[in-house]
């Protein structure tokens, strides 16, 4: 199996570790590429999710805005958005941004959604304000969802970030874009592995969070009763 | 519009040739996923295992998957197969989970008076579990087919014609239209999938359009929540 020991010397090879086209550096600039879009998109996603996951308002509006950002090919819409706003590091990551909306503003409004009713209600009849209810008693409930939404844009992001290499975006994609055009299979295949790990790695990560969620729930602590 | 005027042939080829990768990639992913969630209900420790371990297959990004798979099956690195064999593996990925929630939906009286009729395991699985769990099948089956469509485009990176190439070669040619014209294509096209399942579904499932209710909501959206499209 030459195309795997070609990988396996490719991924081993010291010359492809260090320096600014070394694994090291992309997979650092990768990680800074999710890291920046995922904050920005969770700015301004989560508030407007959770504003419509509390008040019930435009929550069809939202629907269907998710359901069709989903038939929308995010590969297509990159390059469109890239095209549009000229090609370089900025118009990527807003892209990049725009796709990561979509998953996050899901993930909170429906994590408020599965919130039992009877619980809210019983809030409020206690005296809690509505800021009071949202703070300490909805959000602690959708945690597992809304970390979910999370997971979903990391990987989405992860992903198309990788793509993004097309229109010039650097990071692991690189690898896979750059070995094409030279016909270097190893170093697309080297370039492959490093993606899928880093997407293992963070899902892993994230679906341990969402365990962390569930379990910190008021729910699951043992109740007085 | 005056270059789809002028291109209208070729839109047409790759559509058709879109529509046909994802029909079939998606068919193959049902077909693999039915028996697998089937089983991961049940026997939910083994099965758990076979949910847990084809949804780690779906957080691979698609691209990494379009160039890995010519490598391991040795299969030309421009053939049609192993695009195919990837979105079957990410369809199946998303569907096993679906299939195993679908078939845990059907209550388990309904399948102690069947076996009290007389139905054989078979007779069980085909006329009644199939019927019951179809909904939530049909539900989770739309999802994949819409993502599948949009994650076919990604294919074109590597040289695989579809709608998809419609983008690159816009890029190349700094021309928007082209990709306007591709995102549309495959909307339209991911629309008219969905309109075809949901026809399907009520010729073969007339009883469940008349109570949508049936589909837990919950259900749907956890899949909407999932669905990713590079």
């Amino acid at each position: 199996m030459s195309v795997v020991s070609d990988t396996i010397d490719w991924l081993t090879d010291p010359i492809n570790r260090t320096g600014p086209d070394g694994f090291v550096h992309r997979l650092v600039e990768h990680l800074g590429y999710t890291a920046e879009t995922i904050a920005i998109a969770a700015v301004i996603a989560i508030p407007i999710g959770l504003w419509i996951g509390h008040t019930g308002r435009f929550r069809s509006a939202a629907v269907a805005i998710t359901g069709a950002f989903r038939a929308l090919p995010t590969l297509g819409l990159l390059i469109m958005i890239v095209l549009f706003l000229g090609i370089g590091l900025t118009p990527t990551l807003i892209a990049l941004t725009v796709l990561a909306v979509p998953p996050l503003l899901a993930g909170a409004y429906s994590g408020l959604e599965s919130v039992d009713r009877q619980t809210i209600d019983a809030a409020r009849a206690m005296g809690m304000t509505e800021l009071q209810i949202l703070r300490k008693v909805e959000i602690p409930l959708a945690l597992p969802i809304i970390v979910g939404g999370f997971r979903s844009a990391v990987l989405q992001v992860v992903a198309t970030a990788t793509v993004a290499a097309y229109v010039g975006l650097g990071g692991l994609g690189r690898y896979l874009i750059d070995g094409q055009a030279i016909s270097d299979y190893a170093q697309m295949a080297g370039g492959s592995v490093l993606v899928i790990a880093l997407a293992l790695v963070l899902d892993a990560l994230f679906a341990s969070l969402q365990v962390a969620a569930t379990r910190r729930r008021p729910a699951a602590q043992p109740s007085a009763a | 519009m005056s270059w789809f005027l002028d291109n209208v042939d070729y839109v047409r080829e790759l559509f058709v040739r879109h529509a046909w990768i994802s029909v079939v990639s998606t068919l193959i992913g049902f077909a693999l996923a039915l028996p697998v969630g089937w089983y991961a209900n049940r026997h939910p420790r083994l099965g758990g295992v076979s949910v847990t371990g084809f949804g780690v297959l779906y957080t691979i990004p698609s691209i990494a998957l379009f160039i890995l798979l010519p490598g391991i099956l040795g299969t030309g690195f421009l053939s049609v197969t192993n695009v195919i064999i990837a979105l079957s593996v990410y369809a199946a990925a998303v569907m096993v989970r679906t299939a195993s929630d679908a078939f845990g939906s059907v209550s388990p009286a309904v399948l102690d008076a069947a076996t009290a009729a007389g139905f054989s395991t078979s007779q069980r699985v085909f006329r009644v579990e199939l019927p019951l769990a179809g909904p939530v099948l049909l539900a989770g089956l739309r999802v994949v087919s819409v993502s599948t469509v949009s994650m076919l485009s990604v294919a074109s990176l590597i040289g695989v014609s579809n709608l998809g190439s419609l983008f690159t070669d816009g890029f190349r040619r700094d021309f928007l239209t082209e990709i306007v014209i591709g995102i549309i294509g495959i909307v339209v096209l991911a629309v008219v999938l969905d309109l075809l399942l949901n026809l399907a579904g009520r010729l073969l499932m007339p009883w469940a359009s008349a109570q949508r209710t049936a589909v837990r909501p919950g259900a749907a959206s956890k899949i909407a929540v999932k669905a990713r499209g590079a």
